[in-house]
């Protein structure tokens, strides 16, 4: 199962092993959150849902291929016009929304650095794990002149239950290893090397399949847990702050 | 101090011994909470306030005989009448609101399981106190395919501060022992036996009580601390979809 347009690279697969579906973001780059690979997830979760063995138990386990599990938004693309940055918000939030509501548990399996929107991917799942040995969860925003969205803080809160350590992911824009991500609360698992990480990830996936949940009753559960997020996510007040900011550097 | 209707069995009992009051739900049985447990327990609260004695420093005990405090709403009951699951809810809440409202300290003391709403009874109290060689703490209700209403969601986040304590509550079902309770930040203290736990909740009774402080001040506090949970058992968004989801399985 591919997501592939005529001529373009493949930007994400999807593949069923058993009771488990890998969405893994393809290729050796940042993984930089454009409306295209975001389009291209989105697909892959739509295609997941019409995948008649979806609706028994299953989960969701999101990797990446390379250095990065997403380094956020591609803001190069975005070249601060305001129509793109709004284009790249609501994609983004419009997954992060896809993700809420999947009939299934899901699972990020981070390999790699997880930078601003990229580690709110990351935290849009219901469980992470995670590679000790590289990687960093990053909230890179105040270094590098951006202010974070309601919705991402809305995210954060619904994850990380102290504020210290929220504190010390946005306000220090620390550069938080898994063992820190453990610590503080938002990673559930650190591994030794990628495959370690993903093989945990399908430890956990095969425990909570087990389960025999409906899955749409854990979306529901889900979607009440996460009610704020689910709020939160319909708007993106920086957007055009983002725009005019760059437009006065001009 | 007995609660009984003509012909019909005692549901629970409330007692007064010193500064401490008791309200124990009678029985060997789930004290399913249906509108007839709901309205004794309610009549309860209301006569321990016309006690001239609660005027000065009192605290509440809630207890349970048996081998349940509460296995929640007594689902059949209801039998998926709409009508009666809306009573079960409204009657509960408004239980739940007169907790809040109580003009003394409350404290739950855990013998038994408590699952579902039988759960949000005794996190209703000020302070939970469990028995640690029996009963579980139980979210059972995704096992048994039914989605937790947002009021019990705010309950719970208005105690559990962990968002990963609640997603082992709510998104893993997870049976929870009074040791996983004190862990988690749900239960105070954690005792061997039914008699340990309840002299327990008599101890933390006393040493609040000694505090002298004025019941309706320490009413009014309580009801600033748990001012969304109040506003939150306002409604239950839930009952008809529950009433909807049993009546498609006809």
């Amino acid at each position: 199962m591919e997501d592939k347009k005529h001529g373009e690279e493949q930007l994400c697969t999807l593949e069923k092993r058993g009771n488990l579906f890998f969405l893994t973001l393809t290729g050796a780059g940042e993984h930089r959150l454009n409306p295209n690979l975001i389009s291209s997830l989105r697909s892959a979760l739509f295609r997941l849902q019409s995948d008649p063995s979806a609706s028994s138990s299953s989960a969701l386990i999101t990797t990446a291929h390379g250095k990065f599990f997403s380094n956020g938004y591609d803001l190069d693309w975005a070249q601060s016009s305001e129509p793109r940055l709004q284009l790249m918000s609501s994609s983004l939030r419009s997954l992060v929304h896809d993700l809420i509501c999947l009939p299934m548990p899901t699972i990020a399996a981070v390999t790699g650095h997880a930078s601003a929107a990229g580690m709110m991917l990351a935290l849009s799942h219901d469980y992470v794990v995670m590679r000790r040995d590289r990687g960093f969860l990053y909230m890179s925003e105040v270094d590098i002149g951006l202010v974070i969205p309601n919705w991402f803080m809305a995210l954060m809160m619904s994850k990380i239950g102290d504020p210290r350590a929220r504190r010390e992911a946005v306000m220090r824009a620390a550069k938080l290893t898994a063992e820190d991500g453990v610590r503080i609360g938002v990673v559930d698992s650190a591994h030794d090397g990628a495959e370690a990480t993903v093989a945990a990830a399908a430890e956990l996936g095969e425990a909570l399949v087990a389960r025999k949940w409906d899955g749409h009753v854990y979306a529901g559960n889900r979607r009440v847990v996460l009610r704020e997020v689910l709020e939160a996510v319909g708007y993106d007040e920086t957007v055009t702050k983002v725009a005019d900011k760059a437009g006065s550097k001009l």
